[in-house]
């Protein structure tokens, strides 16, 4: 393996590992927010249980984010320096913003949310931890936009004297027609992993759990799996629209989501495929009929773009070249996007049948289908960025930088091989600590929690480390 | 004035909030083993900064971020070349952020003992190779005609960028040191005072020690008066702390750090990373930054965020105000 081998390891590696704690913890904070909402409303103690026993869990997993974010920042003029210097006119900008707009915003907030139970008036508190939320979803809302001059360059310029993107038009940066896509598209998944970790937890304790906490269990189990189901439909609209943007942006992509080496008019979709996805043999697959067309064109015999065709185009405008990426990654990572979301808010509903008219689940069946109802939806999170960012490939920024380019020239093999191990061992002890300490706290009853009141400067203080 | 030096001036400002703000939290953690003599006395250290060291953190995230987009050229090589030690930088910000929210989830002891020395080390390295980055970025370092930095880890290791490194870590104690005797009351807050006077001397003669060097290296008029003003703060804090002045010694050893740091800035401009190889190889605010357009759009993003989030992470402090003590913690 190479330089430019190792830093895309190591860039996938810590990208997907920081992209497991962000949609969680997305959706967490906006589950946390609103329980503890419905406690300020309601004043039921059931509220603000929930509120501190899905915020710890939020906790948890929000420092592994934070810590695991700053070297996403850090990497791209560690690894990529020459695609920081072909890019940093435009991409530089909205990566500032976001720290400057959303990441004060949210650590700021949450810091007052965490050691302020005591320390400021009930309805402070409360916009506290919603001014942390809006601060998340602004994060994603800049760093999408980023990401989405990558997969759709708009609002630039080529210069040949200074042989780098530099920004024209700020704004339609700010409102590529791929961020507009995408952005819809990912918090709807961020609130369908939170609302999976919330039913998750509660189906254990409703079954396993302590009778005096059912009550509040069976109200967050309810929430969850509404959650996931309204979730999971904002992701499947969201989802056709930016299918359909994706087509239109990098038709390459949308073909090698389905393997299609050939266009065709109209292109039928394939559940699964049993062959090499190389074009050459198909031993079996189950396909449904004009499904492509209508998700990559909106019109049941829509044409859609083969990948040989796409090839011989973009040798013809870009050189000669491979502009096809590693399709077995895409046709899985596709169909494993989809297919986790689906099987997890099956889940969902099968839950709220479960819990209809006051009944409670007693059955060891769903004591396991919440065990791994969490990690469902963070799954297809994960196989949907792969997708996305290896059905990209071979281009950094479409169309004009190639992702060979972009590696640090002056960043030797040995020195990526050290930060690939070092952050391959330290990520993956955080994972077993982490892990373990999420299980400890989920299966913890609910905190006695006495309502806050202001105390003076002589009382202790509620919440300390 | 020029927008590339309006944003030479602003990265610098984040660069001495983040060491201004960042250095006391870093200070406190690595006084963790010294001042907390018992589980009850590191909770109270921890809980000074508890909600406001991720605040901190950012500051770094915005300097890094606004160097990308303000310098992108300046970000590329800074960043690649110091390649090593940045790794170690982010190693030792991972395992102390995490570090701060996970000690207190077990009530048993090896597991605070464990993280209580990620606090400590994820302290030390950071205030460490921050002033060894520092001082390289003054002092130069090699880089040829296509802006790529040139040298191993080695070529950083010299004794002005050691000495620039220890003189970091001497005056993050000394400030994380008085900011306990702010914050802290009772034992841990007598402590915290003796140390900072001990510790302070040690830095004071750092200090004076790597400012002379680095001016000595080159220097502009702006450089030497705040160099000399810098010096003065710190002889100020420590006479104030000695007068019981707790507040005013503080500040004194904010408005140390920050005259350090601008004192670098200042005598760098208008290079952002000198060559040694050869001085046209040095990147300036001008070969290394982006459009006028980018920076005017930054500006404006500037103008308006930055008094923002100054009120809101000011108010954060004036919340948590109090001084805390051992018996504030709860069992």
């Amino acid at each position: 393996m190479d330089t430019l081998d190792l830093a895309r390891w190591q860039f996938g590696i810590t990208t997907v590992y920081h992209f497991l704690f962000v949609p969680l913890t997305i959706g967490l904070i906006f589950l946390v927010a609103g329980l503890q909402t419905a406690w300020h409303r309601t004043g039921d103690d059931k509220w603000l249980k929930l509120t501190k026993f899905y915020g710890k869990i939020f906790l948890i997993n929000f420092a592994m984010g934070v810590v695991t974010g700053i070297v996403q920042e850090f990497q791209f003029g560690m690894n990529w320096s020459d695609y920081s210097r072909f890019v940093g006119d435009v991409f530089g900008a909205p990566l500032a913003i976001e720290g400057l707009v959303a990441f004060f915003l949210e650590s700021t907030f949450l810091g007052l949310w965490i050691f302020g139970w005591d320390r400021l008036p009930r309805h402070l508190h409360l916009a506290a931890i919603w001014a942390a939320a809006i601060g998340t979803a602004l994060s994603a809302y800049f760093i999408l936009a980023a990401n989405s001059f990558m997969q759709w360059p708009v609002g630039f310029t080529y210069n040949p004297a200074t042989q780098r993107a530099e920004l024209t038009d700020f704004p339609a940066v700010l409102t590529n027609k791929v961020v507009l896509a995408t952005l819809p598209h990912t918090l709807a998944a961020c609130m369908l992993t939170g609302g999976g970790l919330v039913l998750g937890v509660a189906l254990y304790h409703l079954v396993r759990g302590r009778d005096t906490d059912k009550p509040a269990f069976r109200s967050a189990a309810k929430l969850g799996a509404w959650t996931m189901i309204v979730a999971f439909a904002a992701v499947a609209i969201s989802g056709d629209q930016l299918g359909k943007v994706m087509t239109e942006t990098q038709p390459m992509k949308m073909a090698a989501a389905e393997a299609l080496y050939r266009t065709e008019k109209p292109a039928s979709f394939s559940i699964v495929t049993i062959g090499t996805l190389d074009g050459t043999e198909e031993v079996w697959a189950l396909t449904v009929p004009n499904l492509l067309s209508f998700l990559g064109t909106g019109s049941f015999d829509g044409e859609v773009k083969g990948i040989n065709n796409l090839q011989a185009d973009y040798r013809a405008t870009y050189g000669p070249g491979d502009y096809a990426p590693v399709i077995p990654v895409t046709y899985w990572g596709f169909r494993a996007m989809i297919g986790f979301g689906a099987f997890g808010t099956a889940i969902a509903l099968l839950t709220l049948w479960t819990l209809r008219r006051g009944r409670t689940p007693t059955s060891t069946w769903l004591l396991r289908a919440g065990l791994v109802l969490p990690l469902l939806p963070l799954a297809a999170n994960s196989a949907g960025w792969i997708f996305t960012e290896m059905g990209r490939q071979p281009w950094a920024v479409f169309g004009l930088l190639k992702t060979a380019a972009a590696v640090s020239p002056s960043v030797s093999t040995g020195e990526v091989i050290t930060s690939l191990t070092v952050f391959t061992l330290l990520y993956g002890t955080l994972a077993v600590i982490e892990t373990r300490l999420v299980l400890k706290t989920a299966s913890a009853g609910l905190p006695d929690a006495a309502p806050p009141s202001q105390k003076t400067d002589d009382d202790q203080l509620a919440f300390a480390y | 004035m020029e927008l590339t030096t309006v944003w030479f001036i602003l990265i610098a400002t984040l660069w001495t909030g983040y060491f201004v703000l960042e250095g006391f939290d870093f200070g406190v953690g690595m006084l963790l083993p010294v001042l907390g003599r018992n589980d009850t006395e590191r909770r109270v250290l921890i809980n000074t900064i508890g909600p406001v060291w991720d605040g901190n953190e950012v500051w770094v995230i915005v300097a890094g971020g606004a160097t990308f987009a303000a310098f992108p050229h300046w970000y590329a090589t800074l960043f690649s070349g110091f390649y090593l030690p940045l790794l170690a930088i982010l190693v030792a910000l991972i395992i102390r952020g995490v570090a701060f929210e996970y000690r207190h989830q077990r009530h048993d002891q090896a597991w605070k003992n464990r993280w209580d020395l990620a606090v400590i080390v994820g302290s030390t390295l950071p205030a460490l190779l921050w002033g060894v980055a520092f001082a390289n970025l003054y002092h130069g370092v090699p880089i040829d005609a296509d802006k790529e930095y040139t040298g191993t880890l080695l070529t950083l290791l010299h004794p002005y960028a050691l000495l620039g490194g220890l003189t970091f870590v001497g005056l993050f104690i000394t400030h994380g040191a008085l900011f306990l005797a702010l914050k802290t009351g009772g034992d841990v807050r007598t402590r915290a005072n003796a140390l900072a006077l001990r510790a302070g001397a040690v830095t004071a003669a750092l200090a004076v020690a790597f400012l002379t060097w680095t001016l000595g290296l080159h220097h502009t008029p702006a450089a030497i008066t705040t160099a000399a003003l810098a010096a003065a703060a710190l002889l100020g804090a420590l006479a104030a702390n000695r007068a019981g002045r707790e507040g005013w010694a503080f500040a004194g050893t904010a408005a140390t750090i920050a005259l350090t740091v601008t004192t670098l800035f200042c005598g760098l401009y208008p290079n952002v990373m000198p060559s040694t190889t050869d001085a046209a190889f040095s990147l300036t605010v001008h070969n290394a930054a982006s459009t006028p357009y980018t920076l005017k759009i930054m500006t404006w993003v500037a103008v308006i965020f930055t008094p923002i989030v100054g009120c809101y992470q000011a108010w954060t402090y004036w919340v948590f105000r109090k001084r805390i003590s051992v018996k504030d913690i709860p069992a």
